[in-house]
């Protein structure tokens, strides 16, 4: 079955009108409001913040606040495919900083999508896989003992030039 | 489900089990799953479907067995062989030897006999995702002693008598705290957990999470029954999406069961434990910074005191413990606190879990008696360092410190550690070798502390950039003799003022480094070169590879 864009937009609307009835549109759930938004949507674009800074009647301040203080939400929308650099200390020692070098090279910066709206670099404090450094969230899927040229097969097979 | 129905289904459960022919165990920690887990269970229930064996061998998922850096591991427990990656079904179901001897493990290895389990008892051994299975390896048996023959304050007095100090780091003795939210008169009061395990390099708490739920759950139940609480929370990182939902379906399951909720067991004690999903800010494991997070606030630390035993969540009496520390009640309650208390070193009780990753033959997850030397600890169970030359273990993340050879002999307890200058930590111990180099250690860590600042407080804000800063020049080759004085005056000038945890113990990498290797310093600052040949000195535009 084949949904609509503009229904499915419907759908999360509601969606996260759910989610904010189920904390009783308490300010203290904020956070969670904030992730449901997230999932739903993708990121969280300032008129989304504003709406929901309206609906749990706080500050818009404080909800912008919030959503940049925390490394999990964000502002922007993400590639098509993201690929998450763990740079905690055991893959350091193992080398993930070269991971994260060879994707600024031939992607984009780290913390950045390309522009074409391909790929999207992220880097992350200890994914808590350290038994398989250097590791790689590709795609939601942990990548163990990544070596860079594994990950430019990975690039490859995406068709990154 | 009332105590004797819970001893009941144990016996029930047991029953089933030893009917059976075979138990194949699977781990299903989220390291084994990265490596190919889900396959090898799905291909493993198939071949035992093919044989006919269904109904007389079972093949579970269970939690982390300890060496990852083998995985994605399975036991057959009726031949008691451990396999590694790589080994067909066919292999593992019949229970004979892999082709090549490099597939099979060795369960008399010292990895394994030189370990003592109290919090990872269960893990590797109980399903996860099954109450029965925690039930019959005795779960929720601690929770009925302790509502059926126990008083609040003889619970508190046998967690003092264990001499069980909290795992998150600090090593605050866990008794007294409980003692002193109990103590409150207000009506209302909480349990928090703190499972938002933000140290770069440590694993301990989402393996606990993800291999034992039910026995945290245990822990919060009768600290809750302890210290008066009705309401708990646990606070788990957002990036740990196996362990949350695996605590959700335990929580749905033990509410099911009248193990949390209302009437819990048919007594009249009533406890709720509630999930809250970080959102990546590792100032939120402290603990002022955590609540404020729970509130739906920026997560930034106050002063303190009030200390949250007095003033925490919503202004009300609020107990802190970290996932480990959650996870030693049950067996306190068990065997008693006397039991406890004899295991480990005069002034640190019981054992701690530890996190080995690095450059170490055996890296996964460990549990051994506090006072074991870091030497036995690295070279009988993490099987030594491959091929090169160890020169420095790293514990308690950016909060720690580098320890060189020389304190290999050290034994592992919260005094011992502090006096060589770095600190037990949470539970990562990352071991480097001679291509490690300690400038550029320091710098990665003064790194995380400055992305990590929350900025209330200037002397963290601003003084984690002027060291990163120092540090990042020193190891590009534009260092200079008065950058040294500058870090160690920067760091004093951290350690006594920050607000919290976070900056005052931010230098602790650098102190150490400096201490343990000024030589290291000496040669990026006076020679231009990296012993380790690891940084790269030459004059370039280039970003420094790490």
């Amino acid at each position: 079955m084949v949904t609509s864009p503009a229904a499915a937009k419907d759908n999360r609307e509601k969606m996260l009108e759910r989610a904010m009835s189920r904390h009783q549109y308490s300010g203290a759930a904020l956070i969670e409001v904030l992730h449901t938004a997230q999932e739903l949507f993708g990121c969280l674009s300032p008129p989304l913040l504003k709406t929901i800074a309206h609906k749990l009647k706080l500050p818009p301040s404080r909800v912008l606040g919030v959503a940049t203080f925390y490394h999990f939400f964000s502002l922007k929308p993400k590639g098509e495919h993201t690929f998450v650099v763990c740079i905690g200390t055991a893959c350091y020692v193992a080398g993930g900083f070269g991971l994260v070098e060879k994707l600024e090279h031939r992607c984009a910066k780290a913390g950045h999508t390309t522009e074409d709206g391909k790929v999207s670099v992220e880097t992350a404090r200890c994914i808590g896989s350290c038994g398989l450094a250097p590791a790689v969230i590709y795609d939601g899927t942990v990548l163990a003992r990544v070596t860079p040229a594994g990950l430019e097969a990975e690039l490859n097979k995406i068709g990154v030039r | 489900m009332t105590a004797e129905d819970l001893r009941e289904k144990q016996t029930e459960e047991l029953a089933r089990q030893q009917g059976l022919q075979n138990r194949i165990l699977c781990c299903t920690a989220a390291g084994c799953i990265s490596c190919g887990a889900s396959g090898v269970r799905q291909a493993l229930a198939a071949e035992v479907e093919a044989r006919g064996l269904s109904d007389k061998v079972e093949v579970c998922g269970t939690g982390c067995m300890g060496l990852c850096s083998r995985g994605p591991l399975v036991l057959n427990t009726a031949s008691q062989r451990l396999y590694g990656n790589g080994v067909d079904a066919a292999t593992i179901v019949s229970g004979s030897a892999p082709d090549q001897p490099g597939q099979s493990i060795d369960l008399q290895a010292p990895f394994f006999t030189r370990q003592t389990k109290i919090v990872l008892a269960n893990s590797g051994r109980v399903d996860p995702e099954k109450l029965t299975d925690y039930i019959a390896a005795g779960g929720y048996q601690s929770l009925a002693k302790a509502l059926e023959d126990m008083t609040p304050r003889e619970v508190i007095e046998e967690v003092k008598k264990s001499g069980l100090r909290g795992r998150g780091g600090a090593g605050y003795p866990t008794g007294l705290k409980w003692d002193l939210v109990a103590k409150q008169a207000a009506p209302t009061k909480f349990v928090v957990c703190n499972a938002d395990e933000g140290d770069p390099g440590a694993f301990m708490d989402r393996s606990v999470l993800e291999g034992d739920p039910h026995r945290v759950l245990e822990g919060m139940c009768i600290a809750g029954y302890a210290v008066g609480a009705q309401q708990g929370y646990i606070y788990v990182r957002g990036e740990y999406g196996l362990a949350i939902q695996r605590l959700q379906n335990a929580i749905k399951q033990a509410e099911r069961e009248h193990l949390l909720g209302s009437r819990i067991l048919e007594q009249a004690f009533q406890f709720r434990i509630d999930l809250r999903i970080g959102a990546g800010a590792f100032v939120c494991g402290e603990e002022t910074a955590l609540i404020a997070s729970i509130e739906g606030k920026r997560g930034q630390p106050r002063q303190r005191p009030p200390y949250p035993p007095a003033s925490g969540l919503w202004g009300e009496p609020t107990l802190i413990n970290n996932v480990e520390t959650f996870a030693n009640i049950a067996p306190i309650i068990e065997k008693s606190g006397q039991w406890f208390a004899s295991i480990g070193t005069a002034g640190s009780k019981g054992t701690k879990v530890f996190a080995l990753a690095g450059k170490i033959a055996n890296t996964g997850l460990i549990e051994v008696p506090m006072g074991m030397t870091l030497r036995e600890i690295l070279f009988d169970i993490g099987g030594g360092i491959p091929e090169r030359k160890f020169k420095a273990a790293q514990t308690g993340g950016p909060s720690g410190g580098c320890i060189p050879e020389e304190f290999l002999d050290t034994p592992v307890d919260y005094e011992s550690l502090a006096k060589i200058g770095s600190i037990m930590g949470s539970g990562g111990l990352i071991v480097m070798d001679d291509t490690s180099c300690m400038v550029d250690v320091a710098r990665f860590f003064m790194e995380f502390c400055m992305d990590e600042s929350c900025g209330k407080c200037i002397p963290c804000r601003a003084g984690t950039v002027q060291m990163y800063d120092i540090l990042r020049r020193i190891t590009k080759g534009e260092g200079s003799p008065a950058d040294l004085e500058m870090l160690k005056s920067l760091a004093v000038l951290l350690r006594e003022t920050s607000l919290c945890g976070l900056g005052q113990t931010a230098p602790n990498p650098v102190v150490s480094t400096l201490k343990y290797f000024p030589e290291e310093y000496q040669a990026h600052i006076r020679e231009r070169r990296c012993p380790a040949g690891h940084c790269q000195l030459a004059p370039t535009d280039q970003e420094v590879p790490a």
